[in-house]
């Protein structure tokens, strides 16, 4: 009962953003597409760092460092064999020689990524609270030192650019999609109600048996992957990839999104991410005609603050709207 | 590479020290009362830096008065802050603070930007202070000396309120526990504007010497000191005042002596092998060189 009502609603889904994929291609112009694929990524990577933010409650701010490691990865694969001659002489052999379609890059780049969260994860996620904030913070910071300075592969400072424009609206559907697929059914799976339970109470979810570090090692990969995805993707859309492309700034905003829509809420992740990509693109053109710089940012900023004051558990908590809710509700979602 | 060069490089780390110690202070005091990781704390020293600017533009104020009424402008500054975005979501959970911080940072900033342009601008001292001292083998100017003598002047007095003082007791009780510093009858609004007064004048005097120190300023210089007061409070253990102190110097001294010392092709890592330490310090001794084992969680 439960699984085919889910299974329906999923198919309506997907067929509705197929649908609205389709009537977006036909009608509007490349610029408003190109804020709309903005969008798309923006919400893969808020519903991806809302499962390791937002589910288990681990403050990271290294969510760019992983988007650049996949976007770096995913470069590096679909970069043309006679180009990578050109730009990078010192490439190792085997990655001179290689050049893959996207699909299998993106995965690639997400890997990566998520294998460096398995890597990292382990020291550092014995790190609690500010702490590891500080400590994923500090990643990132790393992550886009040794960026920068490796040559061979990054070019350094210049960046890889000239990529190829590969992220179609289709691309950015499928990975959107995908994202929220495996965020629902991660949050009312057992695993998921495990992730919540570390979140709410750590020694409450021990003393039931949970793994609690199992559960935020899988929380940072998890998310780390998704992140490596959407750095891939946002390389090739807008063809150029540089240290500096994944900042401290981005961190702040996709930790913004995911406390604002309410941790742990993938519809909220998802609303709030539209609305502040969409409002930063409708201020700037305003912002620019009034030549007032910096008028978006302190808007965007006092919108958070009021937010924050008067809903401080951000628009959603930890809630879905109903029809996203599975019949059996999970436990800690009843009011 | 003699003793010489490196009493030197000693000498450059404090001074650095110094200055990430006076911001880290505020920072960590801050955290210590109401556990709120302020991020807007590095803009008041963007904002300690322009009103010294525009402060000494004014002829005839002498230089010692420009510095106290700074003091009086970064603590204006935090308690206005305080007032507007950080009382209102008292209670509210921790990251909620954090983030309140960061809008409350890039309001500060943009308004810079908005009213001051994001054009740098020269910033110098008077030529008095510049001054160059020799003593041995090490050199510095007396705007350098100013810093540290200054620096650690005021975390003197500090200490000496925290832990001589009325209202010392109210702010380390206020700090212990909120609730019971209450019942108490202590004033814990009063007190928990005064110590957002103290630190941000803190980081206000920081921001005058920051302009003296690097000679050029402009809306977004408050990032840096505000990154490295977080990292220079974590290392010393966030809440404790003495700990900021260390951190800071530990911090600035680390910087300097890793950049002097090593061969130039590793000094592009600086950043890297900070925050490398500061993870390694962390794993080690998880609550910082001087912090409490702490209950909290994110």
């Amino acid at each position: 009962m439960d699984l085919r009502r889910s299974f329906r609603l999923l198919i309506l889904a997907a067929l509705a953003g197929a649908g609205l994929v389709l009537v977006m291609q036909a009608t509007l112009d490349d610029y408003i597409l190109s804020i709309v694929k903005f969008v798309g990524i923006y919400t893969i990577l808020a519903v991806s760092l809302n499962m390791t933010n937002g589910y288990t409650g681990l403050f990271s701010l290294g969510h760019p460092g992983f988007m650049a490691i996949g976007g770096y990865a995913t470069a590096l694969l679909t970069f043309p064999v006679e180009r990578k001659a050109m730009f990078l002489p010192d490439l190792p052999a085997w990655l001179a020689g290689l050049a893959l379609p996207f699909l299998p890059s993106l995965l690639a780049g997400g890997l990566c990524a998520a294998l460096t969260a398995l890597i990292i994860g382990p020291p550092v996620l014995r790190l609690r609270g500010h702490y590891l904030a500080v400590a994923t913070m500090g990643f990132l910071i790393i992550v886009q030192v040794m960026i920068t300075n490796w040559d061979s592969v990054t070019r350094g400072p210049l960046g890889l650019n000239g990529l190829a424009e590969l992220t179609s609206l289709w691309w950015i559907y499928f990975w959107v999609a995908l994202t929220f697929y495996v965020a629902w059914k991660l949050k009312f799976s057992s695993r998921g109600r495990t992730m919540l339970a570390v979140r709410d109470d750590e020694m409450a979810a021990q003393t039931l048996g949970v793994d609690v570090f199992r559960t935020r090692v899988f929380a940072l990969v998890i998310g780390a992957f998704f992140a490596g995805v959407a750095g891939g993707l946002w390389a090739h859309l807008i063809t150029a990839i540089t240290p500096t492309s994944f900042s401290l700034v981005m961190a702040f905003n996709l930790v913004v999104m995911v406390v604002v829509g309410g941790s742990g809420s993938i519809a909220g992740s998802l609303i709030t991410a539209v609305f502040f990509t969409v409002i930063t693109e409708v201020l700037r053109p305003l912002e620019e005609g009034l030549e007032l710089y910096g008028i978006s940012e302190i808007t965007m900023a006092l919108i958070l603050i009021l937010i924050l004051i008067y809903r401080p558990e951000g628009l959603f908590g930890s809630r879905e709207p109903a029809c996203l809710q599975p019949d059996e509700p999970a436990r800690g979602e009843r009011k | 590479m003699g003793a010489g060069y490196i009493a030197q490089q000693i000498v450059n780390g404090l001074i650095l020290g110094s200055m990430y110690a006076l911001v880290a202070i505020g920072f960590s005091m801050i955290y210590g009362i109401i556990r709120l990781i302020n991020f807007a704390h590095g803009d008041i020293v963007m904002i300690g830096a322009f009103a010294t600017l525009g402060l000494m533009a004014i002829p005839g104020v002498p230089f010692p008065l420009v510095a106290v009424m700074v003091l009086g402008v970064g603590g204006l500054v935090g308690v206005l802050i305080e007032r507007g975005a950080f009382r209102p979501m008292r209670g509210a959970p921790q990251v909620t603070g954090f983030i309140a911080s960061l809008a409350v940072s890039i309001i500060l900033q943009n308004l810079g930007i908005l009213i001051l342009s994001a054009q740098p601008r020269n910033f110098s001292f008077p030529a008095y202070l510049q001054v160059m001292i020799n003593l041995g083998p090490v050199s510095f100017r007396l705007v350098d000396l100013m810093i540290m003598v200054t620096a650690l002047v005021l975390m003197l007095v500090l200490m000496a309120v925290v832990y001589r003082t009325k209202l010392g007791v109210a702010m380390r009780a206020t700090a212990e526990d909120l609730d019971v510093a209450r019942l108490m009858g202590i004033d814990i609004n009063r007190t928990i504007m005064v110590t957002f007064a103290i630190g941000s004048a803190l980081a206000g005097i920081a921001g005058l010497m920051w302009g003296g120190k690097f000679g050029q300023i402009d809306p977004l210089l408050g990032f840096v000191p505000g990154l490295k007061a977080f990292v220079a409070a974590v290392i010393g253990g966030v809440g404790s005042i003495a700990g900021a102190m260390v951190g800071g110097f530990v911090l600035g001294l680390a910087e300097v002596l890793f950049v002097g010392l090593l061969p130039p092709i590793y000094s592009a890592y600086r950043d890297a092998f900070v925050f490398s330490t500061l993870i390694v310090i962390l794993l080690i001794l998880p609550n910082g060189l001087f912090g409490r084992s702490s209950e909290e969680r994110a």
